[in-house]
């Protein structure tokens, strides 16, 4: 990659507030005086990010983390409370309409549940054909087109006039992921893609995914909890702990020299096929509410090597070494 | 954990040949057809499988909780010498949540949403046996503190809702305790749970088979997970377990093609950034099996003798394999 063009996806700052919405007697009362005025959650607290033409980029978090809210933020459903959301450099929210609708359609979103994410009274022709049809995508007959991108996700065109229901869990996948493609988008976000999947189908998607990476370069922000499919196929990982990125580098490093004690922590509690009848132990504690984050670093109350420094100060993300960043105020004693 | 010697260790749990049908319109599923295990004190024995494979549906049977139009129609649940399957419902209901519990992948499958946590456990503690409210509320507060809830004693006036999925999930196994007792049926406890949660709770539950002696059947889809707890697994698909062994045997030296499979799918098997190596196509619908083995449409070594029933056979010293053609089996 040369260093004058701009990464492909940018996150500047980004927050995501969500808070309740008061009916009329609440806001009164609140004004009043009378209670305290609703908290909201920051699901994403000033994230920083960036995600490169054609690397796999995955994101690793325990539930309510604020990974999926980021991903749709990325993808453009979602706006942020705060910052920017770059693509190309571009700011979707500072375009035109129509550019911004363009603009929108290269980048493409896998939903966790197949089950959920298509419409049951659609056929499979329909779903995966209206969005190029609406879009003006294709030239020349609609069918083939269709067919074409069933077959790309490894389905029997022959199928097409099913409903979503007559498919298994795997197959359903495939056609979410032959209705994404089918707007020719050049950046996938995959939300926990393979996490409802059976192991052996989990396997065949995962191929899927690498092999049309190969096909037609695409970049992917790849969200999921398990480490292990990250590993396998994420070119860079971030790890995010309650809202906000704790340490963000190239595979290797995370899994070679992981240096936040959160993430030394996941690593360690990851069962691995190799690691027979091991003793357990856990990180102490739970994952706090992020509606009331602990000060400071939110994982102090769990981290080992906590100081008093840790409960009063956030620590920022910085190079720890080229490419590796970390935020943790361990990194400054040395 | 330590081996016992095999003469003193006669099983807590032996099921036989169970047979366990679903009588639906569209015709006859075997969920589970024909399964044999056995569960000695102390000991983990993880249940593998994926979806229909009836892992779960066996673990129903143990605990008696098929409901219509599923029956089970054959075989034997040995618990202690005696027989579930020709017990009476009234029996069936002292030994369920007494010696024999039972913990589910969704905690609110246990707990009542409108019901105080203490109601529930002080209620599960009288069901079984004359006990005064002062002594059943102190057995809560004990199975609270052993499976990790801090300040259980505060968090026994608490509502389901008032606490995270984790902390359920571990009432839920609270409750499972709260009779001491000789075995737990674990279906997916953790699958819905964050790693570190989930090593909280193996955590627990490994300590429960090591100091009380209780026996563990460990239903889950999750490899990973019964490489770090059991001591034997099960392998199942389409309602039979295809093999059976010493977790360090089966997993280091499988036999079956599907269970070989399935550990070289594995990610952390495969080199970073390789195509995995995957099963070819789906899981089975138990309503159009093949016929002979089950497995023969997606076997890499199926050949013509495979259309006839393979039967478990002994491959090494308690490896138990269904398959004709072990040998072709090696370990990448």
């Amino acid at each position: 990659m040369s260093l004058a063009e701009p990464p492909l996806l940018e996150l500047c700052g980004v927050s995501r507030l969500f808070a309740r919405r008061q009916d009329m007697i609440g806001r009164l009362a609140a004004r009043a005086g009378l209670v305290a005025a609703p908290q909201a959650v920051r699901a994403v607290d000033g994230v920083d990010l960036q995600v490169r033409r054609g690397e796999v980029l995955g994101l690793v978090g325990e539930s309510g983390c604020g990974k999926s809210t980021l991903g749709r933020m990325a993808a453009g459903l979602l706006s942020p409370t705060r910052g920017r959301v770059l693509y190309r450099g571009a700011d979707f929210a500072a375009m035109p309409a129509g550019a911004a609708r363009r603009a929108r359609l290269t980048v493409q979103m896998i939903f966790q549940d197949p089950y959920a994410s298509l419409n049951p009274r659609l056929r499979v022709a329909e779903i995966v054909g209206e969005a190029p049809r609406v879009h003006g995508l294709i030239d020349g007959d609609e069918q083939a087109y269709v067919d074409a991108q069933l077959r790309r996700a490894g389905l029997d065109p022959g199928y097409k006039r099913r409903y979503p229901h007559q498919f298994s869990g795997g197959q359903r996948q495939r056609i979410g992921i032959a209705r994404a493609l089918a707007v020719r988008p050049e950046f996938l976000v995959c939300d926990e893609a393979v996490a409802a999947l059976d192991v052996s189908i989990q396997a065949q998607i995962i191929n899927l995914f690498m092999e049309l990476r190969d096909q037609l370069g695409l970049t992917y922000l790849f969200i999921s909890h398990d480490l292990g499919v990250v590993e396998h196929l994420s070119d860079r990982v971030a790890i995010m702990y309650l809202g906000r990125i704790v340490e963000a580098a190239a595979v290797e490093q995370v899994f070679g020299r992981p240096n936040h004690p959160y993430t030394q922590a996941l690593l360690a509690e990851v069962p691995r096929l190799e690691t027979r009848r091991r003793r357990f132990t856990a990180i102490a504690g739970e994952l706090p509410s992020p509606l009331h984050p602990p000060a400071g670093c939110h994982f102090h109350p769990r981290c080992p090597h906590a100081m008093p420094r840790c409960r009063a100060e956030a620590p920022v993300l910085r190079e720890i070494a080229p490419g590796h960043r970390s935020a943790c105020h361990l990194n400054d004693r040395a | 954990m330590q081996a016992l010697p095999a003469a003193a260790t006669a099983p807590i749990l032996e099921v036989r040949d169970l047979r366990t049908h679903f009588f639906m319109r569209a015709g006859v599923v075997p969920a589970v057809d024909g399964v044999s295990f056995g569960v000695a004190p102390g000991e983990v024995l993880g249940l593998v499988g994926e979806s229909g494979s009836g892992k779960t549906v066996t673990g129903f049977s143990v605990m008696r909780l098929v409901e219509p139009p599923g029956r089970i129609v054959g075989g034997k649940i040995l618990f202690r010498g005696r027989d579930l399957a020709q017990l009476s419902e009234r029996a069936m209901r002292d030994l369920r949540g007494n010696r024999i519990a039972m913990v589910f992948q969704d905690p609110m499958t246990t707990l009542n949403p409108v019901l105080r946590i203490d109601t529930q456990l002080i209620e599960a503690v009288r069901a079984h046996g004359r006990t005064s409210r002062r002594a059943a509320r102190a057995r809560a507060v004990e199975a609270m503190a052993m499976v990790g809830i801090p300040q259980p004693e505060e968090r026994l006036s608490a509502y389901p809702h008032q606490f995270s999925g984790g902390m359920r999930q571990r009432i839920a196994i609270a409750i499972a305790l709260l009779h001491r007792p000789e075995l737990i049926i674990a279906d997916e406890p953790t699958t819905a749970l964050d790693v570190t949660i989930q090593a909280q709770i193996l955590a627990e539950v490994q300590r429960l088979a090591r100091e009380h002696g209780t026996a563990l059947l460990w239903i889950t889809h999750d490899l990973s997970v019964v490489a770090g707890l059991a001591d034997r697994v099960a392998v199942m698909y389409a309602g039979r377990i295809v093999e059976s062994g010493a977790v360090d045997r089966v997993l280091d030296h499988p036999r079956h093609p599907y269970t070989s499979g399935l550990i070289e799918s594995v990610p952390s098997r495969n080199r970073r950034g390789a195509r995995l190596r995957q099963i070819p196509g789906m899981t089975p619908n138990l309503l159009a099996l093949p016929r002979g083995c089950a497995f023969r449409t997606r076997c890499p070594h199926a050949a013509d003798a495979c259309a006839a029933e393979p039967r478990l056979t002994e491959t090494a010293p308690g490896q138990m394999v269904r398959c004709f053609y072990p040998e072709r089996v090696t370990a990448a």
